[in-house]
Formats: C-alpha cells, sequence, structure tokens
C-alpha cells in the first residue's frame, strides 16, 4: 500500500501557498481555485511520487493550473494583461501573507456564513464538500457560497492589514460548531487559530486560543455514552485532557501578562478557573463572578449577564442569583433555564419543575431540550413518592 | 447560521389574500406559478442559502404499532384532517430576520389573475446543533 498522503501538512502549506499566486498577480479567486486542484492532485501523486519540497512543489503545480485556467477563460488578454501588470519586486510585504488572507476571508464584507467557508477552504485547505458535510448544506450550496464570497472580495486590497478582531470572531463561529459528519470543525478552528497565533502576536489571539484548548480539553466528559448532556458539575473530571488544560493556561496567563485583556481572555479565565476546580464543590465561584464583572464591561452582552446570574447563584446563593436574573430580560435564550435551576437549588421544586418543562420548549437544540426535559421529569418523579 | 423549514399547507393556514383554488386559475397562470417557485429555489441556490425543497402528495396513510408479530394497523386518508402539509422548502441563512424575508418572497408567487397570492407560510426553525461554548 503506498504511504497516505500527510493531510494535515498539505492543509497547513495551503495558505501560503495560495499567497504566493496572489503575490504573483492572480486575482484571488482564480488562485483559490488553483490551490484547490493542486491539493488534488497531491493526494492523487504525492504517495507514489513524494516531492521533496512540498511547498515549491504546490506552488509550481498552482501555478500551472492558474495559467491553464486563464488561458481555457479569457484566451490570451488575461496573461498579456498580467504581464503588463506584473508588478517589479517592490520592498517586503509589511504584513505576513498568510495573515493577509485570514484578513481577506474574514472581510467586513462578507456575512459571518460566507466567511466561515472561505475561511475553512482558503485558509483552512478543506474542499467544498468537507464545508458542506460540516454544515448539512447541499454541496451546489456550499459551492455558490464560496463563490460568492470570492467574487465579494475580489476586490478587497491584499495589502492593507485588516482587523484581528473580525477573525477571531469567524474562528470562534467555527469553533463552536461543535462537529457533525467527516470534519471535525472545533479541532479545525484550533488549528488555524493557533497558525494565526504564529502569524501575529496578539493577546487576544492567544486568548481564543486558549479559550478553545480549554473547552475542548472537556469534550469527553461532556457527552454521555448515549449522546445526552452532562452538565459541568457532574462531569467526570478523570475525563478531561489535562494536557490540553495545561497548555490552555499557558497561553492564557502569558497573555494576561500583557495587560491588554479582551473578551476572549475573560472567557478563558473563567474556563481556565472551571479547569482547576478538583471537583465542582471546589470551584472558586467568587473569581468567577469578578471575571464575569469583566466581561460584561468588555462586551456589554446580556448573554454574559444571564451568566453571571448562574456564577452569583452558587457564590452567594440562590436569591442572590434569581436578583440578578431579575434584572434581565425574560426574553433572553435559556433565561428560563436559568430560572429553573435557581428555584431548584433554593428548594422550591414544584416552580423549578414547570420552569424546566417551560425551558424545554423553548430550548435551541435537541440535547439541551432532551436535558432539561429529564430535569423536569426527575423533579416530576420525587414529588409523585 | 440556522435552518428553517418553510411549510406551505394545503389547508390549515388562515385564508390567503387571493384564494382561489388552482384549477380556476388560466394556464398560463399556472405556468407562471411554478416558473416562480422555480426561480426562487434556483435563486437561493445561487446564494448559497438551499437546502431542500419537496412538494408532497395531498393523500397519506395514517400508520401505527400493533404488537409484537403483527402488522402496523393502517388508517385513512381522513377528509376531516384540519392541518395538510402541501410541500417545503428548507433554508440555511445569516439571521431569523432572513428567513422571514425570503418566505415573504416565496408568499408572493403569482396566482389567479396574475396577482401574488399573499399566502400564510409557516416558519419553523430547526433545533440547531448544541453550541460546544455554553458555560
Amino acid at each position: 500500500m503506498p504511504p497516505e498522503v500527510n493531510e494535515a501538512l498539505l492543509r497547513s502549506l495551503t495558505p501560503s501557498v495560495l499567497a504566493v499566486l496572489v503575490r504573483r498577480g492572480a486575482d484571488f479567486a482564480a488562485a483559490e481555485d488553483a490551490v484547490q486542484d493542486a491539493l488534488v492532485e497531491a493526494v492523487r501523486v504525492w504517495p507514489a511520487d513524494p516531492p521533496r519540497d512540498a511547498k515549491g512543489w504546490l506552488v509550481t503545480v498552482a501555478w500551472r493550473k492558474f495559467l491553464d485556467a486563464s488561458r481555457a477563460d479569457t484566451a490570451r488578454r488575461r496573461r498579456e494583461d498580467l504581464v503588463d501588470e506584473e508588478p517589479a519586486p517592490g520592498p517586503a510585504p509589511a504584513v505576513d501573507d498568510t495573515l493577509q488572507l485570514y484578513f481577506l476571508c474574514a472581510h467586513p464584507s462578507l456575512t459571518p456564513s460566507s466567511a466561515v467557508a472561505l475561511t475553512l477552504r482558503a485558509v483552512g485547505g478543506l474542499t467544498t464538500r468537507q464545508i458542506a458535510q460540516a454544515y448539512l448544506v447541499p454541496e451546489a450550496t456550499m459551492a455558490q457560497r464560496i463563490s460568492r464570497a470570492k467574487r465579494t472580495v475580489s476586490g478587497v486590497r491584499f495589502d492593507r492589514p485588516g482587523d484581528v478582531a473580525t477573525v477571531l470572531r469567524v474562528l470562534y463561529l467555527v469553533f463552536n460548531e461543535g462537529y457533525s459528519g467527516d470534519v471535525d470543525l472545533a479541532a479545525e478552528a484550533i488549528r488555524l487559530t493557533r497558525q494565526l497565533a504564529v502569524a501575529i502576536d496578539h493577546p487576544e489571539v492567544a486568548g481564543l486560543l486558549a479559550l478553545m484548548l480549554l473547552h475542548h480539553a472537556r469534550r469527553a466528559a461532556r457527552t454521555a455514552p448515549d449522546g445526552s448532556l452532562v452538565p459541568l458539575a457532574e462531569q467526570d473530571r478523570g475525563r478531561w485532557d489535562t494536557e490540553s488544560i495545561a497548555e490552555g493556561v499557558e497561553i492564557l496567563q502569558a497573555a494576561l501578562a500583557r495587560d491588554r485583556l479582551g473578551e476572549f481572555q475573560a472567557q478563558a479565565a473563567i474556563a481556565a478557573l472551571h479547569a482547576d476546580a478538583p471537583t465542582a464543590q471546589e470551584t472558586d465561584w467568587v473569581q468567577i463572578v469578578e471575571w464575569y464583572d469583566e466581561l460584561e464591561r468588555l462586551t456589554d452582552s446580556p448573554v454574559v449577564r444571564l451568566n453571571r446570574a448562574v456564577a452569583v447563584g452558587e457564590a452567594d446563593g440562590p436569591r442572590a442569583g434569581m436578583a440578578a436574573l431579575a434584572a434581565l430580560d425574560q426574553a433572553l435564550p435559556r433565561h428560563t433555564a436559568v430560572a429553573a435551576y435557581l428555584h431548584e437549588r433554593d428548594g422550591d421544586l414544584t416552580t423549578a419543575a414547570q420552569l424546566y418543562t417551560e425551558a424545554a420548549q423553548k430550548a435551541p437544540n435537541l440535547a439541551e431540550r432532551d436535558h432539561l426535559t429529564r430535569q423536569a421529569a426527575r423533579l416530576n418523579a420525587r414529588g409523585s413518592r | 447560521m440556522a435552518k428553517y423549514l418553510l411549510l406551505k399547507h394545503y389547508r390549515g393556514a388562515p385564508a390567503a389574500v387571493n384564494d382561489v383554488p388552482m384549477d380556476q386559475w388560466t394556464p398560463e397562470q399556472i405556468s407562471a406559478h411554478v416558473q416562480y417557485m422555480n426561480d426562487f429555489a434556483a435563486r437561493l441556490e445561487k446564494t448559497g442559502e438551499f437546502v431542500d425543497g419537496q412538494a408532497l402528495a395531498p393523500e397519506g396513510t395514517w400508520v401505527r404499532y400493533d404488537g409484537e408479530g403483527r402488522p402496523p394497523v393502517t388508517d385513512g386518508p381522513f377528509a376531516e384532517t384540519k392541518d395538510l402539509i402541501a410541500g417545503w422548502m428548507v433554508i440555511d441563512v445569516d439571521s431569523y430576520e432572513r428567513a422571514v424575508e425570503l418566505a415573504g418572497e416565496l408568499s408572493a408567487a403569482p396566482g389567479a389573475g396574475g396577482k401574488p397570492i399573499h399566502e400564510w407560510l409557516e416558519l419553523r426553525p430547526f433545533l440547531g446543533v448544541r453550541p460546544t461554548i455554553t458555560e
């Protein structure tokens, strides 16, 4: 059997190969197609004939694919333009090429879903089919979404730095999608954030990477064998990935030491405090509330205030949690679920059961609905005994 | 991103503004209607928002388990069934507002007299994938 192609290596080279083509004057959309074609060819050819210089091979093949496509497309005119426009070798680019690709794929002119799809393909090197499977849409739909996204950013200058915050939002979206199908989007988001952290030294990039590692570390413990949700307090902490936690904590500490706090660092700090506690009872809720205060100051987000109410309930008792909750809009997602939990902690099981049932009806996904229904059933069974 | 189901009813929806049964339309008006629906789906494919679209036959059968070793019991169709689904479209969009906008467009499909039907469509969100970060 021929050796398998190292797909991780192949995909990690995608952005830099693409950047070379764009620097040579290929327009982004055509260059991106050419790189995808080159990746497909690499998977076919490399097992029998591995290249000595993987990146050089990809650049050569992708450039040839690009020229072939241009010839087939608009024939001579395009090539002549290209020769005319070929820029004189100027000063070295001020911004890393890979970084530029992240900026381009997360450009503010793109909708969130388009930015996600384009990032996974152009930076992540995933195929359209893999992305379509991950997001449970037909391949044709995903192909259109990506080609529209490419058209949208086609006029964007490649040599100007963008906003790191927009890139982080896109990567956070990818991570939070979890995983379905072949592609592990959470692992892919971690890989892309790691790669970004190499390209740019920024405390919030580090903060997001730490946050992802800390959450990813708990993944195995978060779901029971039957697929049901296991809440944080009931998770088997022995199944947490301590290596991932240690790395996350180390990255976070280095970021925090730079004293440029941002929302991802604050979120990671909360995740780290959970990871730190040997048992749920030993969780430092007082510190967690303090971090939620910071996070609220940074984001002014009602979702943060809701999570803060839970933390207050743990730190200062359920009544204090309910008081914090009372100040919030009842229409907030998961508001009723939090109310149910706080009532249960306060000993009002009848109200808690009713609220769990109500919360289940409003749950945004199946796992949470089943979990909340089970909570209601548990309390109802106790009452009838 | 969120997926929504656009449900079209044979029966059970509030009455449309231009509520004339299809067999009273002219053949050209029927063609125009079908064309509009096809164009709508094609446009959604181009915007990368289309997931699925299907039409259902109006008549169905009720089926239930009838115990170990026995064939399932079938019954119906029941003419009095209040709610009858005619078909659906599944879309994958960036926001609830976009889903409403698209449902509005679909409801504007031309009917009798070549005028929009203003048909009521039911918009139902899918129960999504559980996000990784919730706490």
